[in-house]
């Protein structure tokens, strides 16, 4: 019986999610798509990987992480990288994208492990700084890194390229702040579908499996998760790196959309952190579909409201803090409480009345 | 050979001896009672059989095999399993899946298996329901099974955290004040449920209570503490006779 | 002497860092929650002086003083309005409360002042100092900055130590529970501690705003995070940690940025804090608190 319940409820999020592709090759065929929305589209499987994927973090394992966009960016620089690097190895671009997803998501999955080694036994404030530390650390790193390739071999420097020493056969693939050039622009909207689809399949099922009901046990009570034999660091460790690596993804996507790929304060740092934690809150902490409903509605509006871009980010300040004061404070849940209250009473004596 | 055994257990809070010199020996089967006033240590004693701290000095064997200084999750699956004071529920999650929560070591099947719902995982989801759904029943909360557990009222949130214990299938359980903030009616209701999963499930189990009434209805056996130390034990009705015992809770 | 001259620039930015840590320090100490929008207070202090000074033409003491009135005001309605009516909730819905602040008064002064960086005049009018024959020359600003620095130190120790309402706050940090059975009115104390803390916010933002001339909008949100750091790594709810934090944090900001990358700089003070945090989480002269079982 309940299991029925849980089953329909993630056929409705599928649903949705096939329901907007529908809705955009019907407005393909029909040529009522815009370029300005037709640019929209790429962006916004990305966003949508991205709130669900740290929707694992904070919502189901009750973790705040302020660090999401450098799980993002080690993953679109790892895929990029590679996409340059095995230009002649291997000439086909699908082939090669498909390849990048796989290998960002690894990188970005062990920086995961490596990152959440040390931090996940932090709490909770503690947490939430030392992950924006690592995003910021990640992007900082980025900048300064120069990586070339000739005959014999890659170079590494953390200075600029002369300092590489390459020969003349060589060829500059990271080079520093200027970041990563030449990436093919293979990202269709189709592509972000489908991992947007296994997104929602790896994180639903997750969910509602043993392990999840183990991360979850830890997020409700660790004392009494670890009282009754579940392996705290373990699954901790597991939602912590299976949510860097869908990041990773999302950042894979994001770098074959671009032709130059940098690691900017505005697209990896750590107020793109708080964007994608923004995402998150306002769909429903834990809430799947919400948040990726919310990263549709939030990335498509503001940009097709032209009028409305100037105040996008003070609207979502504020609608932030509403929902905050409404959904977690003491006397705001009292008060739903006692309204529940009052309508089920007056629905009881209405039957009995009846 | 005895179920619980602990010998010379001690621990020191920055100086305070907060346990010190415990003893005691539990058959298999039996119904226990530990108690003592406020503050004796008695929730420190449950701490220390569950490796919640390390103990300074002393040893406990559960059915033979030393459990000293061993971390929570191995005592655990050592075989105990433990009620808290404060009750610590999983609140988020249904009534179902805080048992099967409880469940999670004996009925494994991999992350993968579960992510791409092999075959294993609905064999495997079936049996966690079946037996969930068994020990629901014992503790007449099956009805409830798809409430989140924070809807609870109070005294099945209770009767839910000992069937979570039970889900881990343990040889000894610990009860820290099962019957607190219940009424009467609760709490002979409470008395009842204990004593048939000590028989249904052939269950050890030691409790830690302040209601007389309960502790001499279904204790077989007591021991009391007082400043850490044990003050008596033995037969329920010898030892709630003894006069130190009375001066322990009374005062001179 | 380049080294020298590196080594007081970093004292006076720890300084800086210092009187911001001393807010967080004290909030989180108090209501023990991590008040992400006390960056942006700063930023809010540095464009009223700006306003005042820049745009009315007032004097720059005067000027200060409108950036302490405000920041004052700012950080109690904050309190009042944003983060009362969560006392109790998790500590998860109150950070993202406290982070939609922030956003709020970054957008805000985004709306009002634009996104171009403003030319701040410098409020401190004290010549520099030269030393050692003209080869050392330490600046008007960072003399102040220092001096200002111990002089705030100083004072809020006597305060609470000395004082009432300092009394209360200490009570309330160690049990709000127990002080409000002793007729402490909590709400009030935290009120006070976010004042304090707030109009050193504007202290902080004028003497950041004087050694850093270029103002906007999002000035104060990476010092903001930086004086965190201080603070963790003083030991959060320490005074005098915060003083330490700040000044070691300063110095080697500093110091990196002249001796190995100044575009690595800021990922050293951040590696600096996860070291901190690994090593001993509750700072230099942090309390150990352990949870009840």
């Amino acid at each position: 019986m309940k299991k029925n319940k849980v089953l329909i409820q993630d056929l409705i999020t599928y649903g949705i999610v096939f329901l907007m592709w529908g809705l955009v090759l019907l407005m393909e065929t029909t040529g009522s798509m815009t370029s300005l929305l037709r640019g929209l589209l790429v962006p916004l499987c990305i966003y949508a990987i991205l709130a669900i994927s740290l929707n694992l973090t904070v919502g189901i394992l009750g973790e705040l992480s302020l660090g999401h966009a450098g799980f993002m960016c080690v993953g679109a620089f790892s895929g990029a990288f590679f996409t340059r690097c095995m230009e002649g190895a291997i000439p086909g671009v699908g082939l090669r994208f498909f390849l990048a997803l796989i290998l960002g998501a690894v990188v970005a999955g062990i920086f995961g492990i490596l990152i959440g080694i040390p931090v996940l036994r932090l709490k909770g404030d503690y947490l939430a700084i030392v992950t924006l530390a690592f995003g910021e650390i990640i992007k900082n790193l980025i900048n300064v890194m120069y990586v070339g390739r000739d005959a014999s071999g890659f170079h590494f420097s953390i200075k600029d390229t002369t300092s590489l020493g390459l020969d003349e056969t060589g060829v500059v693939i990271i080079k520093g702040a200027q970041g990563i050039t030449g990436t093919p622009r293979a990202a269709t909207f189709t592509i972000g579908m489908v991992l947007l689809l296994i997104t929602l399949f790896i994180v639903l099922n997750l969910m509602h499996s043993r392990t999840g009901r183990a991360i979850m046990a830890i997020r409700d009570n660790r004392i009494a998760a670890e009282s009754i034999g579940i392996h705290i660091t373990k699954y901790k460790l597991m939602a912590f790196s299976i949510s860097a690596a869908l990041a990773g993804v999302a950042g894979v996507v994001y770098a074959h959309s671009l032709s130059t790929l940098a690691a900017t304060s505005n697209n990896f740092g750590y107020n793109k952190s708080i964007m994608i934690l923004v995402f998150v809150v306002l769909g429903g902490l834990g809430n799947i579909r919400g948040s990726m409903i919310a990263a549709i509605v939030l990335t498509a509006l503001p940009e097709l409201l032209r009028g409305l871009n100037d105040y996008r980010m003070l609207i979502y300040a504020i609608v932030l803090i509403v929902m905050m004061l409404f959904n977690s404070s003491p006397k705001a849940i009292e008060m739903r409480g006692v309204l529940m209250e009052k309508f089920r009473h007056k629905k009881s004596a209405e039957k009995e009345a009846a | 050979m005895a179920m619980l055994e602990v010998k010379n257990l001690g621990i020191l809070f920055g100086g305070l001896k907060a346990v010190d010199n415990f003893n005691v020996t539990i058959e298999k089967g039996q119904l226990y009672g530990l108690i003592g006033p406020n503050g004796a240590g008695k929730t420190t004693v449950f701490n220390l059989l569950t490796g919640v701290y390390k103990p300074d000095n002393g040893s406990i064997h559960l059915d033979g095999v030393n459990i000293t200084g061993k971390k929570t999750i191995e005592i655990n699956q050592e075989g105990i399993a433990r009620t808290f004071q404060n009750i610590r529920l999983f609140k988020e999650l249904s009534v179902l899946d805080n048992v099967k929560a409880g469940l999670h070591n004996h009925h494994p099947y991999s992350t993968l298996e579960g992510i791409f719902r092999l075959p294993r995982y609905f064999k495997v989801e079936k049996e966690m329901n079946e037996k969930a759904m068994e020990l629901l029943k014992v503790f007449d909360l099956d009805k409830e099974c798809e409430y989140k557990a924070s809807n609870l009222p109070y005294g099945k949130q209770r009767k839910l955290e000992i069937a979570r214990a039970l889900a881990t299938d343990p040889k000894l359980l610990l009860l820290d004040e099962p019957a607190a903030g219940m009424n009467p009616n609760e709490t002979a209701e409470l008395m009842k449920t204990i004593r048939f999963v000590r028989d249904n499930f052939d269950m050890t189990i030691l409790l830690i209570e302040h209601d007389m009434k309960l502790v001499s209805g279904i204790c077989e056996r007591l021991t009391v503490l007082n400043f850490g130390q044990v003050l008596t034990q033995g037969e329920t009705s010898e030892v709630l006779n003894d006069k130190r015992v009375i001066t322990a809770y009374l005062g001179e | 002497m380049s080294f020298l001259s590196y080594l007081i620039n970093g004292i006076s930015l720890g300084s800086i860092y210092a009187i911001i840590a001393l807010g967080y320090t004290m909030v989180y100490g108090i209501a023990r929650m991590l008040n992400f929008a006390h960056g942006d207070i700063i930023m809010v202090g540095g464009f009223a002086i700006f306003t005042a000074v820049s745009t009315m033409g007032l004097s720059p003491l005067i000027g200060i003083l409108v950036g302490v009135v405000v920041c004052t005001v700012l950080g109690v309605v904050i309190e009042t309005v944003a983060y009362r009516p969560l006392r109790g909730a998790s500590s998860l819905a109150v950070l993202i409360t406290a982070i939609g602040v922030s956003y709020l008064l970054q957008n805000i002064a985004l709306l009002v002042f634009g996104s171009n960086a403003r030319q701040f005049t410098s409020v401190v009018n004290v010549p520099s100092l030269k030393l050692a024959g003209g080869q050392l020359s330490i600046s008007g600003v960072t003399l102040v900055t220092i001096v200002t620095c111990i002089v705030i130190m100083l004072a809020l120790t006597t305060f609470i130590k000395k004082t009432k309402i300092g009394q209360a706050m200490l009570a309330v940090s160690e049990d709000k529970g127990a002080a409000t059975l002793m007729g402490i009115n909590v709400n009030r104390t935290i009120a006070v501690t976010f004042a304090i803390g707030s109009a050193l916010a504007a202290v902080a933002g004028a003497l950041l705003c004087s050694t850093y001339p270029s103002l906007t909008p999002y000035t104060g949100s990476m010092p903001g995070i930086k004086a965190f750091v201080a603070a963790v790594f003083g030991g959060i709810g320490s005074i005098p940690g915060a003083l330490i934090g700040g000044v070691i944090l300063g110095v080697i900001e500093n110091l990196s940025k002249a001796y190995i990358s100044s575009q690595l700089s800021d990922a050293i003070v951040f590696a600096v804090l996860i070291v901190v945090l690994l090593v001993r989480p509750t700072g230099i002269l942090g309390k150990k608190i352990n949870e009840k079982v």
